[in-house]
């Protein structure tokens, strides 16, 4: 396949530069600020080349350099001790964190916005931010071995949610599944703000031996560097710069349309064995992915992370287009490629591995004693820059922010005025009303098109809190991942917000059993330039970092996505926390729903009147306001403790958070995916019914406990300080709440599992 | 001797790990085959397992069906060696001519990825001997390409032949012509199937147990063989 470049202009050297000062260039429409070029003259001394201005305007745009956030991300950094570190073999700064898990296994993970891509072109753009993540686990060294998605559209019944919900949706079924990786769940949400402004959040995560563990740095003088994989060709040119950090807004979305890149798996999927085989046969020193800003990115960084300079020669890429000039070869961000840094007597090797899997490979360069990253093309240097000005030393941003003057109003406005139901009809009523909406229906639809049994290490997925994996055939050990935000509690309070998605995700892993590690995120918010979003971005990641250190696990990657806005308006402010969780024996991590009928059920935790932000008083109500259910990481701690020694000994039979939708929730989700009913008592307090049934207070699980096992369990409840309550027994047809109407079972699984197919198959 | 029985790998290729892992959890010995290779390394019997065999490009299974392993295998065949193709691998053999009919788009047009109960209507095949006849075993689907069709005259030619081999217990999800979604070839020894055997066969990470059957079944077929 051949595409063209139409009209190449005169080749910009280095040269050419230094002798043309007042040449004219489009700094600004590649989205540079004035300040931005002038400072890279500066430190050329000179202006810069055409490719050289396309390298720092990749580099320096908000996608790549993080200059907004920066400043607002040390709180990781100066939050994580050293005792948090302890299993870290590697932390932020690396393509992806590292934790050690004992047995000399390591797992991998981190967690992706691919988000402005999917709007313009949902399947395209999903497709490869699947494709960009794993890319990321590759570089490390590791086997992906699974994947979740964290998606957000506009309402259900939206015009353009039947776009793109559908097309995000089977650009990650179709990435995925022909990658040959699980994908073991994640969230749907819907909310008005993520209309014109999709989020799709792609986690990767992946397993190694120890010893395997690569990192992205080129050190060696004479070492060469080797592009393999798809060939560079016209697509995605810009993305970085254009496409992911600007709003869209009128007159600026459109034209750009060309710019999502174009993904196939299939290579990826050769590639993918490839580098394994590459690393197995020690062939690699240091190793970079090709991600957003193309080679841009992959040669700066790998030279700045190494020892020396680096010599590039552009002619030798492998091209698909013809006449391509060095800026668009160097911002191309054409998928499945990848760039290594290989000793010269490996290199023969090396591409005869390649060769077996009918990768393209080419030796594109080399690392030099110099300082510089000197790239040429056509026999002329048209890039002469000192790396780490590109990759490291960007524009760093400390932009003003402030508390909203609405704030006050929004968390005045409470629940406590809105009509509650009383009688055991209008409970039964509003229960089923929940279970059907679009926020807490069945997301069957969606994750029907996902394989999760490939390679056959899934112990559990979706509907599941946590996705649970073992890690290798050889091992029992295995791994729990979740990911949550509930974006409306952060509108309300995004310090709170933030620490009760923590809080989410950690009891979401904890309900399979599993003690909680790490954390990945994926930070998604407005514009930086609005001082509202920035106050926003930064209660967040404050709360997100001290809520981490609360509970000891530390961040250890993740991604920042601003500009989410339409106009002026934002998204909610959404930052999506991954967790990842170690289980001992994948045979004894706890399934979830209900246990066998007759076992008892019990709820775990403390429930208060906390409506305010509820699933409860958006669906019936329409009302967000107030203040989110506070949020006790001692009580979480505490419970994600009972649940994983509880787990150890066999207590439990099944279990399931409480979240989105409450009591009522978590009791009709357990009906409707174990089908299988259950006799159930409010817990006991002076709560009214309602408040009993769809507060959303935090800290509490639902869990299925054999008779036999009741006595141990309360034992274990008594000497931690565990609240906990007996609410009934599982069985019989029906979910029978005392107060409410029975509920039958099938009638709540066709209630569940209509909702989004009646819309999305209409 | 335990029984060799070979998992091929092409590019592509994804299900060939859950494969192998059925061949060894039966008691037989899993032997990679490479797409490139034309010796079968005296193997007993052969898996063709499912996945994107060259991405799927041109049309599910048809490169692969070209490729230098299919042409010793097709030969194996014709002389009686069992072959099973699952998903992709039973494309890739309809694709090579050793089974009729083809697998087209699923009529909903998406993707399905579910659990399904199928009823294996002929238990007397080189991969069924195990199964009572009429059993209901409930193994995952998952494809996008798994509407199995044909022309009316060889639908009624499997029908009559008996040579339908697995069929949905419930209207097939993808649309599949008379809910078929397994068939074998004259002498039963060749079997293709669209769901997924290899991914039942432990409860921890599939349904059951109930794919492991398809594998047994041929080791007592090799084993009665000797």
């Amino acid at each position: 396949m051949q595409d063209q470049a139409t009209g190449t202009p005169p080749l910009d050297t280095v040269a050419n530069a230094a002798a043309t000062p007042e040449h004219e260039q489009p700094w600004a429409a590649l989205g540079l600020r004035d300040e931005e070029y002038a400072r890279i003259r500066e430190i050329l001394g000179r202006r810069p080349t055409d490719a050289e201005l396309a390298m720092y305007s990749v580099m320096w745009s908000e996608h790549c350099s993080y200059k907004s956030s920066k400043v607002h991300l040390r709180r990781f950094g100066e939050t994580t001790t050293d005792e948090m570190r302890r299993h870290l073999l590697a932390g932020i700064g690396e393509n992806a964190g590292v934790i050690d898990v004992g047995d000399g296994w390591a797992v991998t993970f981190k967690i992706e916005s691919h988000n402005h891509p999917s709007y313009v072109e949902p399947h395209q753009g999903a497709a490869t931010g699947v494709g960009g993540i794993v890319r990321d686990i590759m570089a490390m060294g590791a086997r992906p071995v699974a994947v979740m998605d964290g998606l957000r559209v506009g309402p259900l019944d939206a015009p353009d949610t039947a776009r793109v919900l559908p097309g995000v949706v089977s650009g990650v079924g179709f990435y995925g599944n022909c990658l040959g990786l699980p994908n073991l769940g994640g969230e749907v949400v819907f909310d008005p703000t993520y209309a014109g402004n999709p989020l799709v959040n792609a986690l990767c995560v992946g397993v190694l031996r120890t010893e395997d563990l690569h990192l992205a740095f080129a050190s060696g003088v004479g070492n060469k560097i080797v592009l393999f994989g798809a060939r560079t060709g016209l697509d995605g040119i810009g993305g970085v710069s254009v496409l992911a950090s600007e709003t869209f807004g009128e007159g600026t979305g459109r034209k750009k349309l060309p710019s999502v890149q174009v993904g196939d798996p299939f290579a990826e999927k050769v590639l993918i064995e490839c580098c394994l085989e590459l690393y197995a046969a020690g062939l690699v020193v240091g190793i970079q992915d090709l991600g957003g800003a193309g080679l841009s990115c992959a040669t700066s960084e790998l030279a700045s992370a190494g020892d020396g300079g680096m010599e590039i020669d552009l002619d030798q890429v492998h091209l698909r287009a013809e006449g391509m000039t060095p800026a668009e070869i160097l911002s191309s961000e054409s998928q499945e490629r990848m760039c290594a840094v290989v000793t010269p007597e490996n290199v023969e090797a090396f591409l005869a591995v390649c060769e077996r899997w009918d990768v393209t490979a080419r030796v594109i360069g080399e690392v030099t004693d110099g300082e510089n990253l000197r790239i040429h093309a056509g026999g002329e240097v048209v890039v002469d820059v000192p790396p780490r000005t590109v990759a490291h030393d960007g524009p760093v941003y400390s932009r003003p922010f402030a508390r909203p003057a609405a704030q006050d109003e929004l968390q005045a406005s409470t629940t406590a005025g809105l009509a509650r139901p009383g009688t055991p009809a209008e409970l039964a009523e509003q229960v089923v009303r929940l279970a059907s909406s679009p926020q807490l229906a069945s997301r069957a639809w969606v994750t029907e098109q996902y394989d999760r049994y490939v390679r056959g290490n899934t112990a559990a997925a979706t509907p599941a809190d946590a996705g649970v994996l073992r890690i290798d055939e050889s091992s029992d050990r295995g791994i729990a991942l979740a990911i949550d935000c509930n974006a409306r509690f952060c509108l309300l309070d995004p310090r709170e917000g933030a620490r009760l998605a923590l809080a989410e995700s950690v009891r979401n892993v904890a309900a399979s059993g599993a003690r909680p590690v790490a954390v990945s995120d994926c930070l998604n918010f407005g514009s930086p330039e609005d001082p509202a979003v920035m106050w926003q971005f930064a209660e967040a990641v404050d709360g997100l970092a001290q809520a981490c250190a609360e509970l000891g696990i530390p961040v250890t990657g993740g991604n920042v996505s601003f500009y989410n806005q339409t106009a002026t308006t934002a998204i909610l402010p959404t930052p999506v926390v991954g967790v990842l969780g170690l289980v001992d024996d994948v045979h004894r991590a706890v399934p979830h729903g209900f246990g066998a009928p007759g076992d008892a059920v019990w709820l775990l935790g403390e429930t208060a009147d906390e409506l305010d932000g509820s699933a409860w008083a958006g669906v019936v109500h329409e009302h967000l306001g107030g203040r989110p259910p506070r949020c006790d990481l001692a009580a979480e701690a505490r419970l994600a403790g009972v649940m994983a020694d509880g787990a150890a000994r066999g207590l439990f039979s099944g279990a399931h958070d409480l979240s989105d939708g409450g009591l009522a929730h978590a009791l009709v989700e357990c009906a409707v995916d174990s089908r299988v009913g259950a006799a159930v008592t409010l817990p006991p307090g002076e709560l009214d019914p309602a408040a009993a049934l769809f507060s959303e207070s935090a800290a509490r699980m639902l869990v299925s406990v054999p008779a036999a096992a009741e006595a141990d369990l309360a034992r274990l409840c008594v000497e931690v300080g565990q609240p906990a309550a007996r609410l009934g027994e599982v069985g019989g047809d029906a979910l029978a709440i005392d107060g409410v109407d029975p509920l039958d079972v099938a009638e709540l699984v066709i209630a569940h599992a209509s909702t989004l197919p009646s819309v999305l198959d209409a | 001797m335990s029984a060799r029985i070979g998992v091929i790998t092409f590019p592509g290729t994804l299900d060939d790990v859950d494969a192998a892992r059925a061949v060894r959890y039966a008691g037989a010995e899993a032997v990679g085959l490479w797409h490139r290779d034309t010796d079968l390394q005296s193997v007993d019997a052969v898996v063709v397992p499912g996945g994107f065999s060259y991405g799927d490009y041109l049309r599910a299974g048809a490169i692969a069906a070209q490729s230098p392993v299919m042409g010793p295998v097709v030969e194996a065949a014709r002389r009686g060696m069992p072959v099973l193709g699952i998903c992709n691998g039973f494309q890739i053999l309809c694709e090579a001519g050793l089974l009729p009919g083809a697998l087209v788009r699923n009529t909903g047009l998406r993707f399905i990825c579910r659990e399904i109960r199928l009823r294996v209507e002929n238990a007397d095949t080189a991969w069924t001997a195990g199964f009572e006849p009429g059993a209901a075993i409930t193994v995952p689907l998952k494809s996008g390409e798994g509407r199995f069709v044909a022309d009316e005259a060889t639908l009624d030619r499997l029908e009559g032949e008996g040579r339908v081999v697995f069929r949905y217990a419930e209207p097939a999800p993808n649309g599949a012509l008379r809910d078929i979604a397994g068939i074998c070839s004259t002498d039963g020894r060749v079997v293709g199937l669209m769901p997924h055997p290899e991914h039942a066969i432990d409860p921890l990470t599939g349904p059951g147990v109930d794919g492991l059957g398809l594998f047994t079944s041929v080791l007592g077929r090799l084993t009665a063989a000797a």
